[in-house]
């Protein structure tokens, strides 16, 4: 690597690995729920496997987004990290106040933890993906402040890249975004309304920005196409991300209590969504034809393409399927929400980060990629993992068709209980995808214990 | 996308298009708070619909249930579950918990008291007069 300091990504990278291993057990676990009703109850009931397993995605992408910024900040402004020291502390402090949420998810029932964490003071436990006790809430803003102080300190004593400003507003959005969670009105309409500015605008929003940085950065790495071009590039899609997006928040207002004016508002701009997603696969594939050398990481490059597919897939064309508010009236809270949401945060947050991941492990554990037999293992998890992926979303995009036919399209409609029980087979066949993508997993794991001749690192 | 169109104008493109269209949202947003009160409920949210608010969110229901069709969906929705199945129903249900039939999806048992389960109801029957614009479909949510 080109700075010493770059090095702290290397716990970030390998703790994020380490909770993604953790989120798919949790995940399998679900999965077997939705068939055998009772595994695990009472030890562990569904609600609490699966605030773990989305809890675990947040913070292991969390994990994944601030080891990439110390891995790409020093290098594009070519100066070292301002504290590599701070970024260790955060380390520490993030995967020990991260441990002991999920342990208090998983052995203290929720209404105590409420009790014990002071949501009497401050109620904002209880929603979706915001279950975290107000302690763990605070710590993550407190981690995010002192994060980005020293991305933006390095940064200010170094050079300015349009790929590191995307990145820092990316960033900055995150932290600023999340203040919303601690937004708790009465008023549940409004309760809502605003727990999408910490969802919507992130994973729709911000997010984006950080997946277009993090793209970009590895594209400029491995193809060697100029950056002028690569940037450019870069512009056009985080525009088209938020002029579509921010008020494509909308088509989450349909059904809330929200003025009915929001079906036309988030019908129209959600609408056209997939636009900057099918930009990112096409610059993806246009940088790497245009490639003016031949980098020896190949992994790396798979991962790069993949993430503009299955994020145009996953976000786009699933995002697409429902997000038109005559569609969302019969798909909305069904297993189609489901289908969409494993696709569009594995093929763009999920694979963006094993992305870097791929480019910068190889360079932080000195080489300027791995063997060939380590990269053709890590590509055998790519494509189990991704193809797993693939059929998870099939099989639920099924059950949730069938569900909508029979709960809410029928002449005589069923229960959801009777319905459930009629697309088993479907939540069947999600769960053997599930084992396969845990499959894919490990051997992704095992790639990096793979040795073999390599080149030592040259830039 | 060469020539003529230069990363300067794209950058500049891309901060005037997202303080455009942010502004247009915050405009939106104020625009909605000012209906909602029509719509939401609001005269409503007595003392006892915020105690079971409070009730829904320290249990987690949300883990499980939809309400207005969002959560999770392993469990029914509940945002009109009191119409669908009316306070007493409701209450004694959560209070049979768990039911116990093997292989069957399983709810916890919570041990709420009277008052609590009042307050839960409260909250349920509040969120379902919420103006929703005629979602769910039907009855079964």
């Amino acid at each position: 690597m080109q700075y010493k300091s770059q090095a702290v990504a290397k716990p970030y990278f390998i703790a994020a690995i380490g909770l993604f291993i953790g989120q798919i057990v949790f995940g399998l676990i679900m999965g077997l729920q939705y068939v055998i009703g009772d595994f695990l109850f009472p030890t562990i009931p569904f609600n609490v496997a699966r605030m773990v397993h989305t809890n675990l995605l947040i913070v292991w992408l969390l994990f994944g987004f601030m080891g990439a910024a110390y891995y790409m900040v020093p290098e594009e402004s070519e100066t070292e990290l301002w504290s590599p020291k701070l970024a260790l502390g955060l380390f520490w402090i993030f995967l020990v106040a991260g441990a002991l949420t999920i342990l208090g998810y998983l052995f203290v029932p929720y209404a105590t933890l409420a009790q014990m964490t002071g949501n009497d003071l401050l109620a904002t436990m209880g929603r979706e993906f915001l279950e975290q006790p107000l302690p763990t809430k605070l710590g993550i803003v407190v981690v995010a402040l002192a994060f980005l102080f020293n991305i933006s300190m390095t940064m200010l004593k170094g050079r300015k890249t349009a790929i590191s400003m995307v990145l820092l507003l990316g960033l900055w959005g995150l932290a600023i975004f999340f203040l919303f969670s601690f937004v708790n009105p009465h008023n549940l309409v409004r309760d809502k309304f605003y727990w999408w500015w910490v969802v919507h605008l992130w994973v729709e929003g911000v997010w984006e920005l950080i997946l277009g940085a993090l793209l970009a950065f590895v594209l400029i790495k491995v193809t060697g196409v100029d950056r002028e071009v690569i940037e450019k590039w870069l512009y056009v899609i985080i525009t088209l991300t938020l002029v579509t997006g921010i008020i494509g928040t909308g088509h989450h207002y349909y059904w809330i209590g929200a003025p009915e004016y929001w079906q036309w508002w988030g019908s129209i701009f959600s609408a056209l969504e997939p636009i900057p997603f099918f930009a990112m696969t096409v610059f993806a594939f246009n940088m790497v034809n245009r490639r003016r050398r031949e980098h020896p990481n190949k992994a790396a490059v798979l991962w790069a393409l993949g993430t503009g597919v299955m994020a145009f897939l996953g976000a786009g064309v699933w995002g697409f399927l429902h997000t038109l508010a005559p569609v969302n009236f019969y798909t909305h809270g069904t297993q189609i929400t489901a289908a969409h949401g494993h696709m569009a945060f594995y093929g763009a947050y999920v694979m963006v980060v094993l992305c870097l991941i791929s480019y910068a492990m190889p360079i932080l554990r000195g080489r300027a990629a791995n063997s060939n037999k380590a990269q053709v293992l890590e590509m055998w998890s790519f494509w189990l993992m991704t193809i797993a992926m693939v059929f998870i979303t099939l099989f639920l995009t099924a059950a949730g068709i069938l569900q909508i036919w029979l709960q809410r399209v029928s002449d005589t409609p069923m229960s959801f209980m009777a319905a459930q029980d009629q697309v088993s087979l479907f939540y069947w066949l999600r769960e053997g995808a599930g084992t396969m993508f845990f499959i894919g997993l490990v051997i992704y794991v095992l790639s990096f214990f793979v040795k073999g001749e390599t080149k030592a690192a040259s830039a | 996308m060469s020539g003529m169109f230069t990363k300067a104008m794209a950058r500049n493109i891309f901060y005037g298009g997202t303080v455009f269209f942010f502004l247009l949202f915050l405009a939106l947003t104020f625009d909605t708070e000012k209906t909602l009160p029509k719509r939401d409920n609001r005269e409503n949210l007595s003392a006892e619909v915020i105690a079971g608010k409070k009730i829904w969110e320290t249990r987690n229901c949300i883990g499980c249930h939809t309400l207005l069709g969002e959560g999770a969906y392993f469990a029914p929705e509940l945002g009109n579950v009191y119409t669908r199945r009316g306070p007493e129903f409701i209450k004694a249900w959560i209070q049979s918990q768990p039911t116990g039939a093997p292989g069957r999806r399983q709810m916890p048992q919570f041990h709420l008291t009277d008052e609590e389960l009042d307050h839960l109801v409260a909250f349920l029957k509040y969120s379902s007069e919420i103006n929703t614009a005629n979602w769910p479909p039907n009855i079964e949510g």
